[in-house]
């Protein structure tokens, strides 16, 4: 019990933990409070954010192509950068996964969350000096959903029905109820934007913590801070250079070397050399995003839900989780979902590796020969080996699976969501409602896995503008299981995001949203000296 | 140059002095061969042209040539960037393409119109010196090019700068030591150091004197608001490896020429006529000697220029290889088709300058039999 306590405390103290968490596991334990008192308050002030300093990230992600409209922001390095510029009307919580209001102070759903009022925050302005209005929010919110946009939000966009300013107020109307609204309004290309950017979307002029000072697409960008911020609780540095490294070797020599504070996608082969150099921390946070085989329900052979079974039954996530992730990332239960969403379905037993169901299932098929696997490195870090590797524990029992090396060139548009089984990689959403209806709804353009059931379609819909708790995670529960028992979906592992920074970084928020602190790390740490 | 060659214009038959003359069909070859034997000069002014001024005939004709090589290599990187799966729409937007919008940035590009239509109008702004803008970022391609252009030349001329004098040096310090120990130290060091993969270079460069002796500047990106030296520094080690890279191929080229020439009947007579080694070196046997030297140093050039992508991404520079890569993955075609051409220039351009040079070093190329 003492050692729990000890990994507790040292939780807290490393700032993994917030206290709400600590509470919760210590009371769990039975571990009394008031240790939990002294311990936050030693933890406050040894974390008491230092200003000023010259912040240096080096970035995976970078292109000369990159844009510099949020609406069509992609890569990592422009999730970045957009994060440092702007503000969206809402963020999420970093461990709690919540909207949490930013440029909308507060909101307001109707009885049936069909109808949503949001009252926008007074005072604030962006960085060419002009006040924010209701109206520069509105022209935003329609910049990215007319019928000519080309924004990456369109998706999460398209059920608002109707955007207008009503009594000095934001009134969004959905083509049906939405519980989860104000978490979609928190999607990274929707920055707020002087006239919704419609006059110049390239200008990266926004309210955010820091101010543009130059940018090449591809090579550097430089920010100094925002005097006028509208928030005092982050932009802790004074100036912030991002540099566009995307070799990961020159990532960690750069890193080792001190020339940059942080870098992104540290690679799970070359982790623990890294983790030796005493300058370095490895910040890694469970997420969303998951490692995925993806089989087409409607596409023979894998119409045969025992094949299938037996695929999945074959799947080694144990191993899967040590050798492709390095240990860094949890074994996945086949649905896209994992306990860092709310209304998580707990207690939904773990698919283990089972040669022996698999090979009873795949008898039950009656498939006969092998079965063919493409897969390629731009699916996912590891992709090819963890093919081969899934080769192996299948063949364990009885199953032959083919791998087809397929050019990165071209993947997306070529094999995955297109070839009836292919290695994919799916980052998380900010909801369960999310996810499955970007990829598990009957008619969903991301359907990748051909999973078309009226029944789950049903309930889905259902749960979408279900207000009472309680029923809307029984909901969610019926809905993973359907995928896990019946769908297309091989999910062995859920990956980390595997960053690092120098000692000197203090104040790293672990984000559950996304990567790099939900892109947010830049205007979070700071620098001690 | 490679800003030139479009500009004067996609008809390769303009290559005579005042543009009046059509070209007689013997000149899509080598220069007419003049016959002195026939006593007067006659025929059409281009072939009196070619026998008063062979050297320029000849840089006129490859100047025509260039031309429509210029012409011919953005057809084939237009049909390259169509043959390769996927379009601009669908390969930007990659996971995250939704019907839509895919839709609309077909519409927004043109790309819903057939591929002669696209390219002639692109070719169009192309002979006027326009490129467009890049389809992904919305920037200038000029603008942008001039940018990695100018930090490409740069890494490229100061590698240039020392590896060829180094190469030449040290081949005819082998020549010097033929089959003794400097040469054979010479031969086995550059040889290792061609064999390695630039990359393995690159790092082993960066562990020992970025990371472990915190000596050289690294990243080595550059960018505007850098001062000279900044940039001399923060170059050093790309230019290292560089120069590592293409030393060896310079220096095996230079040993193996002059050894050739060395061992020829006329050196020997001018040998046994008394002269001096000195004069024999550089009257007798340097100008036959320069013709592959300079070949396989404007081949080492050019790849200077174009073909180090792998040094680039080592070592986060931001040249032209890079650009070009990112383009290409994502088919922006306006960005692909400059680069293509730059490099097309490039090659062209310094293989004329050997010709030229090689041609100027040794008078009987002028006249081919």
């Amino acid at each position: 019990m003492s050692d729990y306590k000890d990994y507790l405390t040292q939780q807290v103290m490393l700032g993994k933990m917030n206290r709400r968490e600590f509470l919760g596991r210590a009371a769990a334990a039975g571990i009394l409070a008031s240790t939990a008192g002294t311990l936050f308050a030693t933890s406050a002030a040894a974390q008491e954010p230092k200003r000023g300093g010259h912040l240096k990230l080096g970035l995976e992600g970078a292109a000369a192509t990159d844009s510099k409209d949020p609406a069509k922001a992609l890569s990592q390095f422009m999730f970045v950068v957009g994060r440092n510029w702007g503000d969206m009307l809402v963020e999420s919580h970093p461990t709690t996964g919540a909207p949490v209001p930013a440029l909308a102070e507060s909101w307001e759903p109707s009885a049936d969350a069909s109808t949503w009022t949001f009252a926008i925050r007074k005072g604030v302005k962006f960085h060419d000096g002009k006040e924010l209005t209701l109206d520069d929010v509105i022209k935003t919110l329609q910049r990215h959903t007319d019928d000519k946009s080309e924004s990456g939000a369109l998706g999460v966009m398209k059920s608002i029905k109707e955007i207008k300013a009503d009594g000095g107020k934001l009134v969004l109307t959905l083509t049906e109820g939405n519980a989860d609204l104000p978490l979609l309004l928190s999607d990274y290309h929707l920055i707020i934007q002087p006239n919704g950017g419609l006059d110049s979307p390239d200008a990266m002029i926004g309210t955010g913590p820091y101010k543009v000072t130059s940018f090449e697409p591809g090579v550097r960008a430089t920010f100094e801070k925002n005097a006028d911020d509208w928030r005092t609780d982050r932009g802790y540095v004074d100036s912030v250079e991002l540099i566009a490294m995307n070799d990961a070797t020159a990532r960690i020599a750069a890193l080792s070397s001190g020339q940059v504070h942080f870098i992104n996608r540290v690679d799970p082969k070359t982790v623990n050399l890294l983790k030796r150099a005493p300058t370095v921390e490895i910040l890694n946070t469970s997420g969303r995003g998951h490692y995925v085989f993806i089989m087409h329900c409607n596409t023979a052979p894998f119409d045969n839900n025992d094949l299938r079974l037996a695929l999945k039954y074959a799947m080694d996530r144990e191993t899967m989780v040590e050798r492709i992730l390095g240990g860094y990332g949890k074994v996945g239960n086949d649905f896209p979902i994992n306990d860092t969403y709310a209304l998580f379905p707990e207690g939904i037993e773990q698919r283990a590796y089972d040669p022996d169901k698999a090979a009873f299932h795949y008898k039950k098929s009656g498939h006969s020969g092998s079965v063919l696997l493409r897969t390629s490195d731009v699916a996912f870090p590891g992709a090819v080996d963890a093919a081969v590797l899934y080769q192996e524990s299948a063949k364990k029992a009885g199953i032959e699976i083919e791998v087809k090396r397929e050019p990165g060139d071209g993947y997306w548009t070529n094999v995955w969501n297109v070839q009836p089984f292919s290695t994919s990689y799916w980052g998380g959403r900010p909801t369960q409602d999310q996810m499955y209806s970007t990829a598990y709804l009957s008619n969903a353009d991301w359907n990748d896995t051909r999973f078309q059931r009226a029944d789950f379609d049903k309930i889905l819909l259902e749960a979408r503008s279900e207000l009472d708790e309680a029923k809307r995670k029984e909901m969610y529960r019926t809905m993973a299981m359907m995928v896990r028992d019946e769908g297309g979906l091989i999910l062995p592992m859920f990956n980390d995001f595997v960053n690092a920074s120098t000692k000197q970084v203090k104040g790293y928020v672990h984000d559950i949203g996304n990567d790099m602190s939900n892109g947010y790390v830049a205007t979070r740490v700071w620098l001690d000296a | 140059m490679m800003e030139s060659g479009p500009l004067t214009g996609p008809v390769p038959t303009d290559g005579s002095a005042d543009g009046t003359h059509p070209r007689p069909a013997e000149l899509s070859g080598v220069p007419a061969k003049p016959n002195p034997a026939d006593g007067e000069i006659g025929g059409t002014f281009w072939r009196r042209f070619t026998f008063r001024r062979p050297l320029a005939a000849l840089i006129l004709q490859r100047l025509g040539l260039s031309v429509g090589l210029l012409f011919a290599v953005s057809l084939m990187i237009s049909g390259g960037i169509e043959a390769l799966p996927g379009d601009f729409a669908t390969t930007y937007l990659g996971q995250s393409a939704t019907p839509q919008a895919v839709e609309n940035i077909r519409k927004d590009l043109g790309l819903d119109k057939p591929w002669t239509e696209r390219y002639l109008s692109w070719l169009g702004g192309a002979v006027q010196g326009d490129f467009g803008t890049s389809w992904a970022s919305k920037n200038s391609v000029g603008e942008q090019i001039g940018k990695r252009l100018g930090n490409s030349l740069f890494l490229a001329f100061f590698a240039a700068l020392i590896s060829v004098p180094l190469a030449v040096g040290l081949g005819m310090l082998a020549v010097q030591f033929r089959n003794r120990l400097p040469d054979k130290i010479i031969n086995v060091v550059s040889l290792a150091a061609i064999s390695l993969p630039e990359f393995f270079v690159g790092y082993l460069l960066i562990m020992f004197f970025a990371v472990k002796y915190g000596i050289a500047t690294f990243p080595a990106t550059v960018y505007d608001s850098m001062s000279f030296t900044e940039r001399l520094s923060a170059i050093a080690l790309p230019v290292a490896t560089l120069v590592l890279v293409v030393l060896a191929h310079m220096m095996r080229m230079t040993r193996a020429a002059i050894l050739n020439v060395m061992s020829s009947a006329y050196v020997e007579t001018a040998e046994l006529k008394g002269l001096s080694a000195f004069r024999i070196i550089a009257k007798h046997a340097a100008p036959n000697a320069v013709a592959p030297v300079i070949n396989v140093i404007a081949l080492n050039l050019a790849y200077l220029v174009v073909g180090v992508v792998v040094v680039e991404v080592v070592f986060v520079y931001p040249g032209m290889g890079q650009y070009m890569v990112d383009a290409v993955t994502v088919r922006d075609m306006p960005v692909v088709q400059a680069c293509g051409l730059i490099f097309a220039a490039f090659y062209i351009f310094l293989n004329m300058a050997a010709d030229i040079l090689a041609i100027i070093a040794n008078p009987r190329l002028r006249h081919p039999r």
